[in-house]
């Protein structure tokens, strides 16, 4: 049992649920991160399938449980769980694909928020280039949202989940206050 | 005071009142009222002053191509200059100014300017400023700038904010006309994503300002219905108040939205205006064409107007310019204004008809005009009490967005305009009278046959009907009778004697005549002068009009505030911050923080009665050297490699060897730019057979990478090598001083006795069960550690080591501290990682390895690199323990002049050391290798100081490397 307090992105020690308007951001703590990329010349779907890891193809995002992935470069994705369960995510990926995946702990490399609102793509609209509207459930990418490279992935019509990097959560975030308060 | 001049009929809410001033006086107008129109309806015809001649002028136009009606609306930092009376929207407690004159609007003291216009022709500037020379700096230069420019700005900072923003649609649709509304009806109807935008508040364009039906309605009505049944398609996206300013790279326009512009405040929250990027996969530019006055004498007096604008007034914003109306055209358009006019029970005296063999001459009017002189076929004059003369001269179609890829467009003798060329943006169709099609059945027409070309679709639109008249115009570009000056810019004066002595002088090309005449200048960039100067133009060199051709067509279309420009990037969010996982501990211990890069970094930690930065320096520094200090270094680059061949890949971008690295094992790297130049340098430590941990300095973490990405994915796509960037991941913090051991074995699980975690060691290790890492490695020249948690546990690490340091005294130290140590060391950072220096300069040459080959090495071997005098990492200390040192002094021997020629080198970081009691400085010194012992000065005579100084190694501390090894 580790015997240090965790502390978010927002410099808290419980993840932060903020409305604006209709919209609403949720900061989630509990999902622990890694990368995962093929080795030269391995084939992982086999080692995924019995991990039960989904390795989507490019631009999407895939669930599945406990692990959910998306693409984020060719041949390498980012892998989630959920923190209580998989807090050492690395070395369960580790664990299942050895020397053919190069794993990396990515878990406190980003701050996460989830936004929720009825047209989403009003806000997203002022944050990012991306389509929103038109992109297909599941359809995750990279982005920049306030000079901040970032991954977002559509939820359906009303969410998106970004990836915004951590040591900036208080910039993101409130880039997407005054959107949010601009747009709705 | 009573609108005098407002009259039946019109598109203005009558039932509301808005109340408004202009130079301070009240007025009153109507929701749907511009600040021109409500003008005009109360009498007010003088507006502004002329640029350059101070000249009394009133609004030539009802659109964004006014030249002359330019005002300041409200006041402070809401103060926004030169914006155009004819589209600023009429809100209750409207504020504004003329501007360009003094005291007052009506008697303007530079209207001297008028009188001496025989010496502000075109190029006097360059006539008159010639002699004597030196007095253009000093004495015409801030003249003319004074006297230049037309409205001012409060210099407070603007309140309000704006934003950016990114769109996608199937069709942008540029305007919204009878072509620009057909066009989105149509790709609406079939299901497409559209976007239809207009810089009016209100869609319909022409439509609104005409009299003639569409279908069984009028064209306003017809526009009105149109526009709701747009509104119900939730796959069109309306955007009103909305100018498309530019087309850009791969279907890219860019557009501004004035959002609140319309509002006395923007609401809370709300932006002022928005800056759109629009990607679309079809555009329609429907923007409509701008009517162009004819040039005659005294052609610019307040009353003036175009034609097409005059009726506007009427029939938009039930307005009569004046009470006694004349109509001057070379085309029928013009003879609907007459019409109209008279339909409105508005007098019309006079209808000159050029094609007749009428012109009007000459005007007279003071402030305001009051009669026209009007010469007719025979030759005979008559003088015609006048106070509105409506100008036509013909119609120009707005190619500007079509033209913004270089294309030029073409001229159409029928209309006597240009037209579209046939090579504009890829992807942008062009419809209604912006192609040069002027009916509103042929605006219809091809409105709905672009969209269906730009999309592809299948059957056809049913169509209203509409007038389909044919154009009629001879063309008349200046009426050569009178002797007087005849605008052509009103905006910048230009003259139609302007243009013949930009000819005379030689400069025919229009681009050379734009800049000699500045015709086409500033903010309405020409749109009502510039064809009639090149025609002028042409008339004078007996060459064709579209032999001489147009300028060239730039964005943006209308002005842009440069707030819009600016967005949310300005003051503290110019850019996001990052902070660092003890940020909230040290602020809360009152530290003071210091940007790098976007970090804020703790540059030190006050203690209770420090007064002065240097007292807290200095005591982190003694008491790091004393017993232990720890220092939030996460911001240091960390980059995770791994693969098969991530030791031979590390064996590439550095210059000495890693592949040979021990598992467990850490070892300082130095990473050179291609022509052999130091580019960054750090620690690398070996996690695994195939895995490595990169550090890189914090300001080349992301330079670094993407060179690390370079070079995997287009260098060397072979090897097997991984790339992840882990900066954020990992909470990092040096422990430094000699119970930097005993510290941290109290909190971490495993041993860490030198024999079991040696100098240079590197592993995986826990704390309380927590997985983190280890690193033995010194920048302070002490015994040291860098001891890495996951993030969110970095704030609890740091609190828990100062805890258990309590009995060590252990401190928290800034980067004033790490500086002044690894100056104390010896260590090279961002002075000496210049981007100029060399491994050899910095005493590190033995690690560039001959033995494989690495980005650099060769280069770095060039002869002039390799010189074995060349600059050498020394360090100087002055001779009397006083002495001051700046860095940036230059090495001189002593008796030598302060010159070039002498130059030995420079003092790159300075600091005070409180270990050595003095100050020090690293510095590159010539030959500095073989001049240690030796003793010289540093001169600085910028600051005009000069300290003798040793030359000494550059290691102040340690120079064995005990302490570190301890």
């Amino acid at each position: 049992m580790v015997d240090l307090r965790a502390m978010t992105a927002l410099g808290a020690h419980e993840p932060a649920v903020l409305t604006v308007g209709p919209l609403t951001i949720t900061e989630r703590f509990d999902i622990a991160l890694a990368s995962l990329a093929v080795r030269r010349g391995q084939d992982l779907t086999g080692a995924a399938r019995a991990a039960g890891v989904p390795l989507p193809g490019p631009a999407q995002y895939q669930a599945r449980a406990p692990y959910s992935a998306f693409w984020v470069t060719p041949e390498m994705w980012l892998v989630e769980a959920p923190f209580a369960s998989h807090e050492e995510i690395a070395v369960h990926l580790k664990a299942a694909f050895g020397d053919a995946a190069s794993v990396t702990e990515q878990t406190d490399a980003w701050v996460i928020f989830d936004l929720t609102a009825p047209d989403l793509a009003l806000v997203l609209e002022r944050l990012c280039n991306v389509d929103f509207r038109a992109a297909p459930e599941g359809y995750a990418t990279r982005t920049v949202i306030d000079h901040l490279g970032c991954y977002l992935v559509k939820h359906g019509a009303g969410m998106a989940r970004v990836y915004g990097p951590r040591s900036s959560a208080q910039s993101l975030l409130h880039a997407v206050e005054v959107a949010a308060a601009s747009a709705l | 005071m009573s609108q005098s001049h407002r009259i039946d009929g019109g598109q203005i809410d009558r039932s509301k009142t808005l109340r408004f001033t202009f130079d301070g006086l009240p007025y009153q107008g109507h929701p749907g009222d511009t600040l021109a129109s409500a003008l005009l309806a109360n009498g007010v015809r003088l507006m502004g002053r002329s640029f350059k001649y101070h000249r009394p002028r009133g609004p030539l136009s009802s659109g964004s191509e006014e030249p002359n009606a330019l005002v300041e609306l409200r006041s402070g930092g809401r103060q926004e200059p030169n914006t155009r009376a004819t589209v600023a929207e009429l809100f209750d407690g409207l504020a504004a100014n003329s501007q360009n004159r003094w005291p007052s609007l009506r008697f303007d003291a530079l209207a001297i300017n008028d009188r001496l216009n025989a010496f502000f022709a075109a190029g006097f500037y360059y006539k008159t400023f010639m002699w004597p020379k030196s007095f253009w700096e000093k004495l015409y230069e801030p003249i003319i700038r004074r006297a230049a420019g037309l409205g001012s700005v409060s210099r407070e900072e603007d309140p309000d904010s704006y934003d950016k923003g990114f769109l996608h649609c199937d069709l942008l649709v540029i305007g919204a006309g009878p072509a620009g509304l057909m066009a989105a009806l149509t790709a609406g109807r079939a299901g497409k994503r559209v976007i239809l935008a207009d810089e009016d508040f209100a869609f319909g364009g022409r439509l609104n300002a005409e009299t003639y039906a569409v279908g069984q309605a009028s064209g306003a009505d017809w526009a009105a219905a149109t526009v709701a049944e747009l509104s119900s398609m939730p796959n069109v996206r309306l955007m009103a108040r909305t100018t498309v300013l530019g087309a850009f790279d791969h279907g890219i326009y860019s557009a501004v939205e004035r959002v609140s512009d319309h509002l006395a405040v923007p609401a809370v929250g709300k932006p002022r205006q928005v800056l759109w990027r629009i990607y679309s996969q079809r555009a329609i530019l429907c923007g409509g064409a701008t009517e162009r006055p004819i040039a005659f004498e005294n052609n610019d007096r307040p009353g003036i107007m175009l034609a097409g604008s005059l009726r506007a007034y009427a029939n938009r914003w039930g307005v009569k310019a004046g009470e006694r109306v004349a109509v001057f055209t070379n085309n029928d358009d013009g003879l609907r204004t007459a019409a109209d006019l008279t339909a409105k029970g508005v007098e019309v005296v006079a209808v000159i008809d050029s094609r007749q063999g009428d012109e009007v001459i000459d005007t007279s009017g003071r402030l305001g005009l009051k009669s026209i002189t009007v010469r007719d076929r025979e030759g005979g004059t008559r003088e015609v009490r006048v106070d509105a003369l409506g100008v036509s001269g013909g119609w120009n179609p707005n190619v500007n967005i079509h033209s913004h890829h270089r294309s030029r467009p073409v001229w159409d003798a029928t209309i006597a305009a240009f037209v579209p060329g046939a090579d504009g943006p890829p992807g942008l169709l062009v419809a209604g009278s912006a192609a040069g099609v002027m009916s509103t059945h042929g605006a219809l027409r091809t409105g709905r046959d672009a969209a269906i070309a730009a999309l592809g679709l299948t059957g056809r639109a049913d169509m209203p009907e509409a007038e389909d008249a044919p154009i009629s115009i001879t063309p008349l570009w200046h009426v050569t009778h009178g002797k007087g000056r005849a605008w052509i810019d009103q905006q910048n004066d230009v003259t139609v004697k302007d243009i013949k002595l930009a000819e005379q002088e030689n400069f025919t090309s229009v681009e050379h005549m734009k800049r000699y005449t500045t015709l086409g200048m500033a903010t309405d960039q020409g749109k009502t002068g510039n064809v009639i100067g090149l025609a002028i133009m042409a008339e004078l060199t007996g060459r064709s009009i579209p032999e001489t051709g147009t300028t060239m067509y730039r964005p943006p279309y209308t002005p842009v505030a440069l707030g819009a420009l600016a967005g949310r990037s300005r003051g503290k969010e110019f850019k996001p911050y990052r902070l660092t996982p003890s940020h909230h501990w040290a602020a809360e211990q009152g530290a003071t923080f210091v940007e790098v890069g976007n970090w804020l970094r703790t540059q030190w930690v006050p203690k209770a009665g420090e007064t002065e930065w240097r007292q807290s320096v200095d005591r982190e520094v003694l008491a790091t050297r004393k017993s232990v200090g720890i220092c939030d270094v996460t911001t240091l680059g960390k980059i995770d490699i791994q693969g098969t061949d991530a030791g031979a890949f590390l064996d590439r971008v550095y210059a000495n060897t890693f592949s040979t690295l021990p598992v467990g094992k850490c070892r300082y790297g130095l990473m050179l730019r291609e022509d052999g130049i130091v580019f960054d340098d750090g620690t690398t430590a070996r996690m695994g057979e195939h895995e490595y941990v990169m550090t890189t300095t914090t300001a080349n973490a992301v330079t670094v990478f993407r060179h690390l990405e370079f070079c995997r994915q287009c260098l060397w796509p072979d090897m097997d090598v991984q790339l992840i960037s882990t900066t954020e991941a990992w909470a990092q913090f040096s422990v430094a001083g000699p119970n930097a051991r005993k510290l941290l074995q109290k909190v971490v699980d495993q041993d860490i006795s030198d024999a079991a975690f040696p100098y240079m060691g590197a592993g995986n290790i826990t704390v309380g069960g927590l997985r983190a890492r280890l690193f033995r490695i010194s920048f302070s020249g002490e015994l040291a550690y860098e001891i890495a948690v996951p993030t969110r546990y970095g704030d609890a690490l740091l609190r828990r080591l100062m805890e258990q340091g309590a009995e060590f005294d252990a401190i928290v130290y800034g980067t004033e501290a790490l500086g002044v140590m690894r100056i104390e060391k010896g260590h090279v950072a961002g002075g000496e990682l210049n981007g100029q220096s060399t491994a050899l300069n910095m005493g590190l040459g033995k690690m560039v390895s001959k033995k494989k080959d690495s980005i650099g090495m060769v280069l770095s071997q060039r002869e002039g690199l390799t010189d074995p005098n060349g600059y050498r990492l020394v360090g100087a200390r002055p001779v009397d323990p006083k002495g001051k040192l700046t860095a940036g002094s230059h090495f001189l021997e002593i008796g030598a002049a302060p010159v070039a020629a002498n130059d030995g080198g420079w003092l790159s970081s300075k600091v005070y050391s409180p270990h050595v009691g003095s100050d020090i400085a690293l510095g590159y010194l010539k030959g500095g290798d073989q001049k240690i012992g030796q003793r010289m000065r540093a001169v600085n005579l910028v600051g005009g100081t000069e300290t003798l100084v040793d030359i000494v190694s550059p290691h102040f501390v340690d120079p064995e490397g005990e302490r570190l090894r301890g």
